[in-house]
């Protein structure tokens, strides 16, 4: 199981033929309380940097930017109604879309954790 | 000296950045003739003579206060206690236009949250959120969520519905892709709404007490948008009379919205009022507006947070909910300190007192003559059918000093079948002397 990592804070993590996606713990610490959700469509397609979904905390709204391209061929139906969950479990609980990868050798492009620990440190 | 922000090149630039010559090109499409070309004022005048010129042309008005007084249809004049204008009127109220910087607005904020649990007590539902604009705004933004939730775009609104609300539904939702499906005008109250509920539908609109005073069973309504997966929206323009009637929450409405202007608020020429907007607890996220919310602080102290407000505040303008990013604080205020003054019991027999005068009222003028009553049920406001052109017999009764009442005909212009009804309210403010008044006029007047 390989998790990759974006400057903008999400992590892909690839299972089999697809990869799910999500934010960090530092974006979910940074946001705090978070209270709302919006997730695409099952079957939306998206180009890397795409908006795929927007968070809401009391303190911010954001967007969450596809970090790799790809087909969303599932969303986490539960985190509209309990969106705590993202700053519960941001990293696993707390995915927000399954993706089919179409573009695999942009991964290449994103740090590993590693890397992506060490740039959170510089923040 | 006079301040003038933009100078002549900015104006230009301004200008040929739209594509326009001069300013009056972008006035191009009002006629000459409707337009003010020049205003025949002094160029100076003392200021005592200002007072005497503009006191005597508002004394040109006939006010509210001044006679008996039956006009409502979607504002009332009830008497607001002194206590409430005193109170709203401290400074840490007045001047804070909106908690920006909530932490630090624990005042604001506490009232809103009261606010907030009152319009939930009075509509029977779970959450409600720190108020809209207007109750007309509010009931857009009600069908807009009800697109939202269904995923469906088309909206059923009732022929009870008050024509301004209805044209504020029509002119706003169609920008989100929602289609309305507006019943025609039900002054007798006997549409059948429910032969224009289908699979399509995502929300019916219904008003109880409707404009024409009629008071609506939501229930069976309720049931037969839920049995399509509709969501019933309930509308009020009388707050007050929740204080009798069952609220709509527990007649089965998913979203209650409506104007809040009768409790603490004057009738000021309009505005501003305050919208009330009540939802189930399951639906609380899609809530256009913000929330306030209790918490506690670091130390476990009780203090209040605005919540599901940051895509309103942030201003994101193509996420946002809704195009509501600030509330009617002060008018909320108003309405929560006249909800606290009046207490459950206070605001019941406030209801009852309304009621009973409308139907003293609604009595005899139904006894004269060639007038008759459409209503077989109302709260504080009915609707009469004259012998004649209701709007010229209410200028002839503002001749003998009585306002009567909203002729139809100024709500649904261009339909003369309802030119000659008139909707009359009565509240707590009339008189036996007031409605005398009114039937000693009606009756001389149609002699």
């Amino acid at each position: 199981m390989t998790v990759y990592f974006t400057k903008d804070h999400e992590w892909v993590r690839l299972e089999g033929d697809s990869a799910l996606i999500g934010i960090t713990d530092y974006a979910q610490s940074q946001l705090g309380d978070v209270v709302y959700v919006e997730l695409p469509e099952v079957g939306k397609t998206f180009a890397k940097g795409d908006e795929a979904a927007v968070v809401e905390s009391v303190k911010a709204a954001s967007d969450v930017y596809a970090p790799v391209s790809g087909l969303v061929i599932a969303v986490n139906s539960k985190l509209p109604d309990s969106p705590s969950t993202i700053n519960d479990a941001p990293e696993s609980d707390g995915w927000f879309i399954r993706l089919t990868l179409t573009e695999p050798s942009e991964l290449e492009g994103l740090l590993d954790e590693a890397a992506y620990r060490a740039f959170v440190e510089t923040l | 000296m006079r301040y003038l922000p933009h100078s002549d090149s900015d104006r230009q630039a301004m200008l040929a950045t739209i594509g326009v010559g001069s300013i009056d090109d972008l006035f191009a499409d009002i006629p000459s003739d409707l337009r003010v070309h020049g205003l025949d004022l002094p160029r100076a005048a003392g200021e005592i003579s200002v007072e005497r010129t503009l006191g005597r042309l508002s004394a040109q008005n006939v006010s509210a206060s001044s006679v008996p007084f039956f006009v409502g249809a979607g504002a009332y004049k009830h008497h607001v206690p002194a206590t409430v204008d005193h109170l709203i009127q401290r400074s840490e109220f007045l001047t804070s236009y909106t908690p920006y910087q909530p932490e630090i607005t624990q005042g604001t904020l506490q009232y809103l949250f009261e606010f907030q649990t009152q319009v939930a007590h009075l509509t029977g539902m779970e959450v409600a959120n720190a108020s809209m604009y207007d109750g007309s705004t509010a009931t857009v933004e009600a069908v807009l969520m009800a697109h939202r939730l269904t995923k469906r775009g088309k909206a059923v609104l009732s022929g009870g519905l008050h024509p301004h609300y209805r044209a504020v539904v029509e002119s706003l939702s169609p920008m989100a892709g929602e289609t309305v499906d507006a019943l025609p005008a039900d002054p007798g109250g006997t549409e059948d709404i429910l032969a224009a509920i289908d699979a399509d539908t995502s929300c019916v609109v219904v008003q109880s007490p409707s404009v024409y005073g009629h008071l609506i069973d939501l229930a069976p309504i309720a049931a037969k948008a839920h049995e399509v997966g509709a969501l019933l929206v309930a509308v009020f323009t009388e707050a007050v009379s929740l204080g009798l009637v069952e609220p709509p929450g527990a007649q089965g409405a998913d979203i209650v919205v409506g104007e809040g202007q009768s409790i603490g608020n004057a009738l000021s020429f309009g505005g501003p009022y305050v919208g009330l907007f009540a939802t189930r607890l399951k639906y609380v996220r899609q809530m256009p507006g913000r929330l306030c919310g209790e918490t506690v602080d670091a130390e476990g102290r009780r203090g209040f947070v605005l919540t599901l407000s940051t895509r309103e505040q942030h201003i994101r303008r193509d996420k946002a909910t809704s195009n509501i990013c600030t509330n009617s604080g002060l008018c909320a205020l108003a309405f929560t300190i006249h909800m606290t003054l009046l207490g459950e019991k206070g605001l019941s027999r406030l209801a009852r007192i309304n009621h009973a005068n409308a139907v003293k009222l609604a009595e005899s003028l139904s006894a004269l003559p060639g007038v008759s009553l459409l209503n077989d049920s109302f709260f504080n406001e009915f609707t009469i059918r004259l012998p004649g052109d209701a709007a010229e017999i209410v200028e002839k009764l503002v001749e003998k000093g009585v306002l009567a009442g909203v002729p139809v005909s100024r709500l649904e212009p261009g339909k003369p079948e309802l030119a000659d009804l008139l909707i009359v309210a009565s509240t707590e403010v009339n008189t036996d002397e007031d409605r005398a008044a009114f039937v000693a006029a009606l009756a001389e007047v149609l002699a």
